[in-house]
């Protein structure tokens, strides 16, 4: 195929760019030169974006039949050292969970972008956060785990869609891309790095042998129980370290905060603009915003200010990740919860009035 | 801060309205971002988009519910956007096609038969710049100019010309206090 002119976005100056097409430029410069998928709106700009780059890049971008048959082209590309990726929206992530669970037990690196609708079910298209559990809790079938990010900038999209091929890399392990429909309609300036991404050596892969070397073998089949017990105890291990060492988050704790918010990705920016106008009206207020939501950063519970009476939570969802804040508190701090359900999104005056219930003052102000 | 919605329907460039003022934002160093509404659209549906720029500070919610300013390009977006301009806030209504006067006294208010004007200048597609014009020249938000410099980046460039007539229109009537009551 002929290389045909580039159509990249300048590197090290800022751009203006919706989150899903952001999204794939990053993929590309992190090295991704394998792309498959299947559409679904609200992501179908990212699909559409590496059809377009990828030839430019000598990549490959192939629609597949089927969210199935993607998730086993990832598969493919990932055993044979590729950088890869696929992206969907809620539905069709839940059609590729058998293969996600699949590339985990392979051990392959890969990354997945769910950029999340209302659901359950077909749900609807707009923005949603109710794939927290099937994304931090397993998702599949079988004890595995993955690396799960959720941005709330498109800059951040960027750097973290990078940084997750890099984990990948790093753990063998798939790594989620956790954003929602917001996210990955919206546009914001984002600055692209110029540096090449480094190479990884893959001696795992199977590239052929060529007459250098012995078989590598990629399989998730262990028929001998005392054999998968002990490739499980492996991956738990490699977990335990993913565990440890990918923790990120944010925390913006005011002295004397009253209330701590939680929130992730597109909800966090709208505690953001609560929590401004709680300090107008003179309420401190603080948040912890988790970036890695597997690993989730436990450690940003430890040690809140003692003015701090009580947590709210606040997702696009029937109340998940909220799950995971109680565990992190440990019933030190009551937890309160507020959600939006089916592609309605918090707004926030209305994030603001729990707020204001969470620090036990009177709810409702003139508008 | 400063919070903007763009109503109207789908085929009157609401989208690009939008991205446009988003440009000449990112022109003038400030944080911006641009939202589309993006349900089950179509061309005659609703379509809206949310602006925000800022000075400094990082922009929170994407999604304007309360916006400082508003362009409304048809009735249903009146009836929908009016009464949710924050207090002291801009509305610019297309009086050409909104149906009624808009009613808010706590707010100012041009209206603009801006369909019919961009029919006179030839093309009825320009009606938004009309309003978008008046409105930036309503609010200083961004300049003018940083928006006729930042139209290569939404339209192609034999549209330009005309769309710069626009502006200029918009501008124009907003700085003769435009017809308060157009209709």
């Amino acid at each position: 195929m002929t290389k045909s002119a580039s159509s990249a976005p300048a590197g090290g100056v800022p751009v203006l760019m919706k989150g899903n097409e952001a999204l794939g430029e990053a993929a590309i410069r992190a090295g991704c030169r394998a792309f498959f998928g299947y559409p679904i709106t609200p992501q179908s700009e990212l699909p559409a974006y590496m059809a377009r780059r990828m030839p430019e890049e000598d990549g490959v971008f192939l629609q597949a039949e089927s969210e199935l048959a993607a998730i086993n082209m990832v598969y493919g590309a990932a055993g044979a050292g590729v950088r890869v990726m696929t992206s969907s929206s809620s539905p069709g992530i839940s059609l590729k969970q058998e293969g996600i669970s699949y590339i985990a037990g392979a051990e392959l690196p890969a990354v997945i972008v769910n950029i999340m609708r209302g659901g359950p079910g077909l749900g609807s298209i707009m923005p949603g956060q109710s794939d927290y559990f099937q994304a931090t809790k397993g998702g599949g079938h079988g004890d595995y785990r993955l690396v799960v990010y959720g941005p709330a900038t498109v800059q951040e999209l960027v750097d973290l869609t990078i940084r997750a091929f890099n984990v990948a890399d790093r753990y063998r392990s798939p790594v989620m891309i956790l954003g929602d429909g917001i996210l990955g309609q919206m546009m914001e300036p984002v600055v692209f790095p110029t540096e090449k991404p480094a190479e990884v050596a893959k001696p795992w892969a199977t590239t052929g042998r060529q007459g250098t070397r012995g078989r590598n073998v990629v399989n998730s089949l262990y028929l001998a129980a005392e054999e998968l017990e002990a490739h499980n105890l492996r991956l738990q291990a490699k977990f335990a370290e993913m565990h440890s060492n990918e923790v990120i988050y944010e925390s913006i704790i005011p002295e004397g905060a009253e209330v701590v918010c939680v929130a992730y990705g597109t909800t966090a920016r709208v505690v953001k603009s609560a929590i401004a106008m709680a300090r107008q009206e003179g309420i401190k207020v603080g948040l912890i915003r988790p970036i890695s939501l597997w690993p989730f950063p436990d450690e940003a519970f430890v040690n809140l200010p003692d003015t701090v009476r009580s947590v709210l939570t606040v997702e696009m969802s029937a109340g998940q990740m909220v799950e995971d804040v109680r565990l992190a508190l440990n019933g030190r701090l009551p937890v309160h919860f507020y959600g939006r359900m089916g592609g309605m999104w918090p707004i926030p005056r209305d994030v603001l009035a729990e707020i204001k219930k969470a620090a036990g003052r009177e709810a409702g102000v003139a508008r | 801060m400063q919070e903007v919605l763009i109503a109207g329907f789908g085929g009157q460039g609401i989208m690009s309205l939008g991205q446009l003022l988003t440009y000449a934002g990112m022109a003038e160093g400030k944080q911006v971002s641009w939202m589309p509404s993006y349900g089950p659209e179509q061309r005659g549906g609703a379509a809206n988009c949310s602006v925000v720029l800022a000075d400094g500070e990082d922009i929170g919610s994407p999604i304007v519910s309360e916006p400082d300013a508003a362009i409304v390009m048809n009735a249903p977006s009146l009836d929908k956007f009016e009464p949710a301009v924050r207090q002291g806030g801009f509305l610019v209504v297309n009086s050409s096609l909104s149906g009624r006067p808009a009613g808010r006294s706590d707010i100012t208010v041009l209206e603009i038969p801006a369909t019919e004007l961009a029919g006179e200048m030839g093309n009825a597609r320009v009606a938004g710049m009309i309003a978008l014009g008046a409105l930036v020249e309503l609010t200083g938000m961004v300049s003018l100019q940083s928006l006729v410099d930042s139209l290569p980046k939404v339209l192609k460039a034999q549209l330009v010309p005309l769309n710069v007539e626009a502006l200029g229109r918009g501008q124009t009537l907003a700085r003769e206090g435009a017809p308060a009551r157009a209709r």
